[in-house]
């Protein structure tokens, strides 16, 4: 009997071993660089000033192809994000024009913007954004760090890296910003940019940092790797407005939840204790 | 196992109502007196955990449904809407996605908890094959929720399941067309799984009367496979197992609560979060984790109608276990050799799941392949062999005499 379970055992690994090679995927895509930011881990948050030099960076170079339909003005200064002054976030409002609407008489108007108001699209519609931009369409990056992944490690070990460092979505971008390279000698492609970090290594956007694109108002140097870092944790929250709220309320309903299992652990003894 | 009690109610309402209609003995009968075997270990308490999942799943779902648009031109930005905008939004879809994988998680160690401990022999085989079909329809279930979002993986998940119809001969094209409404995977087909995926889990709840039902007349079996004989063999279900179950609840809300605070979207799909696009075909199109098993076996038939029958096969042939393992004797605690075949089949059920999130080629289509074999092979050689070849172990002649044994 025991002999069946070694048989088996021993023909597994064999087989393992043997196969080793055909099981292991080969991903052309560069693992990101990590990187440990603000907001990682159980206790996270965003770090204010950060979100704000990383707005500025979308708002100043990111904003002119891709949009970022799901934020209000409003958010900017809602707790757990940016929180600009209010203020200050309705003055920027009203520097956008947004269309789309009627008057009273049926005709068109275009009116400055509210804190109610979605950031507008770059724009008029999809097939516009396109047409300026080599027919590629720049996704809207309201969601992009949640919907993109950083690390490509093999089966085995991937889902444990996950569960410690998460889907690596900010890194990504980060590292996809600060990432491009001189293309291969003699492989040059019409109208694409080399980028290890991207899926294929070949992407239509052309570098859109360089370093000292945009003035910080808080006196951090605008270097490459430093705006890429601050719209990567822009991002983070644009895709998660919510996130610390989340790590608070869970920290609670953890605390309650462990309380509740040691009260029902000695509940449980004691009852039991009377029939043993 | 009685169904009513023959407790006396003092409070004079209580009687009252009682002798109209016995609903308060019923639950004096059935939830506080009922006699359960006093062995049961901490694998019997998923029972109440999958219960306790069910109603969050409800609870959830019913309000998730007051904020989301079942159109494929807005059902997108409603789950942004919910994450962004409702209070307490981003909770309530986080629950209820993560509450979809624990509510597997715990279905398949129940489930394994019965094949391990024989629970689906006589009496108890309605009572297993309840199970069956409470587990189906939990697929049926899950799967339908998930297009909802209508991400990328939405999307082209219904585009691949909707299309194993079209396996079946002749009518197949019919059946894809009918089950999409159209043409394609489209709004009519948003909509009807939507309609299902509200309705399901409620014949899901009735399903899971039965299975208690079919439980309390039976009732449970333990971990030594022996039949109750005597009083002395059981404890009053009230407070000693929902003390217990309780404990356990509270333990495996701990780790769901992990997930849903820590790490919501950790089982999902990242690409999900793109909407759905006809026009861009994901990479690797892989359902939900815990269809992963079925996946590897529906890509491990080279012919697309064997796969769908080997898969759906899969799920068939539990209906007839419990005259497929021949054994009189319920526990694999005194089956020595079964145990071992038992470890064996449930690394072949992980191996699969690990086959079906890679691509079907090469390897890892040849392990999906033995895999499968080895899986009907257990159901239809091993264990009807075993039991002709197999010696158990001695057996206690008692539940008492397997618990306190050597006390008395």
């Amino acid at each position: 009997m025991k002999t069946i379970t070694k048989m088996f055992t021993a023909a597994g690994l064999a087989m393992a071993l043997l196969a080793a090679p055909a099981f292991a995927s080969g991903s052309s895509q560069h693992n990101a660089e990590d990187h440990a930011f603000s907001f990682e881990g159980p206790f996270g948050k965003y770090d204010r000033a950060q979100l704000r030099r990383g707005w500025q960076v979308f708002k100043e170079v990111c904003h002119s192809c891709h949009s970022l339909k799901y934020i209000r003005f409003r958010n900017l200064s809602e707790p757990g994000g940016p929180e600009l002054p209010v203020d200050e976030v309705k003055k920027i409002a009203a520097e956008y024009e947004i269309s789309g609407e009627v008057n009273d008489e049926g005709e068109p108007i275009t009116r400055p913007g509210r804190l109610s108001d979605a950031i507008p699209d770059p724009y008029p519609n999809e097939q516009a954004a396109k047409a300026a931009n080599n027919n590629a369409l720049p996704p809207d990056l309201s969601l992009i760090v949640k919907a993109r992944e950083g690390w490509y490690y093999p089966w085995y070990i991937s889902p444990i890296i996950k569960l410690f460092k998460g889907n690596g979505g900010a890194e990504y971008v980060r590292s996809l910003l600060a990432g491009y390279e001189e293309a291969p000698h003699g492989e040059e492609k019409e109208g694409l940019n080399y980028n290890p970090y991207f899926n294929g290594h070949w992407i239509g956007m052309p570098p859109p940092l360089a370093g000292e694109d945009v003035e910080y108002s808080d006196g951090t140097k605008p270097t490459l790797i430093q705006e890429s870092t601050d719209v990567a944790a822009f991002l983070t929250w644009a895709s998660q407005p919510k996130l610390e709220q989340r790590k608070r309320v869970g920290l609670m309903a953890m605390l309650y939840l462990a309380v509740f299992a040691l009260l029902m652990l000695a509940v449980k003894k004691a009852l039991w204790s009377r029939v043993h | 196992m009685s169904g009513h009690s023959t407790y006396e109610f003092k409070n004079p309402i209580a009687r009252w109502v009682d002798e109209r209609l016995p609903i308060l003995s019923m639950v004096r009968g059935q939830l506080v007196d009922f006699p359960t075997p006093r062995n049961l270990n901490y694998w019997w308490t998923f029972g109440g955990i999958l219960a306790t999942m069910l109603v969050i799943q409800l609870l959830t779902g019913i309000v998730l449904v007051m904020h989301y648009t079942p159109h494929t031109s807005m059902a997108f930005d409603s789950v942004e809407h919910i994450m962004r905008d409702v209070n307490w939004g981003w909770l309530l879809r986080w629950m209820h996605a993560n509450g979809a994988a624990f509510f597997f998680i715990a279905v398949y160690i129940h489930m394994f908890r019965g094949l391990y401990y024989g629970s689906y022999k006589s009496p108890r085989e309605i009572l297993w094959m309840i199970g069956v079909i409470i587990f189906i329809a939990m697929m049926a279930t899950a799967f339908m929720g998930y297009v909802l979002p209508w991400g990328q993986m939405s999307y082209w998940g219904a585009v691949v399941i909707t299309n194993l119809f079209s396996a079946v001969p002749v009518v197949g094209e019919t059946i894809v067309q009918w089950l999409w409404g159209g043409f394609s995977v489209d709004n009519p087909t948003l909509q009807r799984f939507f309609s299902l995926h509200y309705l399901l889990p409620f014949v899901l709840a009735a399903l899971v009367f039965l299975h208690v039902w079919a439980l309390h007349v039976t009732g449970n079996n333990n971990p030594d496979g022996i039949e109750v004989q005597s009083s002395s063999d059981t404890l009053p279900f009230h407070p000693y197992y929902t003390m217990k179950d309780l404990f356990a609840i509270v333990v495996f809300l701990m780790f769901y609560a992990a997930f849903v605070f820590y790490s919501p979207w950790y089982m999902g799909h990242s690409i999900n979060f793109a909407p759905a696009n006809p026009m861009v075909t994901p990479e690797h199109i892989v359902p939900e984790w815990y269809f992963l098993p079925f996946y590897a076996m529906l890509r491990a038939v080279p012919d697309k109608l064997g796969g769908v029958v080997v898969m759906f096969g899969s799920l068939i042939i539990l209906f007839f276990l419990p005259w497929l393992d021949t054994s009189k004797v319920k526990s694999l605690k005194y089956r020595p050799l079964a145990r071992q075949f038992f470890w064996l089949l449930v690394i072949v059920c992980i191996t699969l799941g690990i086959a079906g999130a890679q691509p079907a080629e090469g390897a890892w289509l040849l392990v999906a392949r033995l895999a499968t074999a080895w899986y009907f092979i257990h159901f239809l050689v091993i264990l009807p062999v075993l039991g002709f070849i197999e010696r158990p172990k001695p057996m206690p002649s008692s539940i008492s005499e397997a618990v306190l044994g050597d006390n008395h």
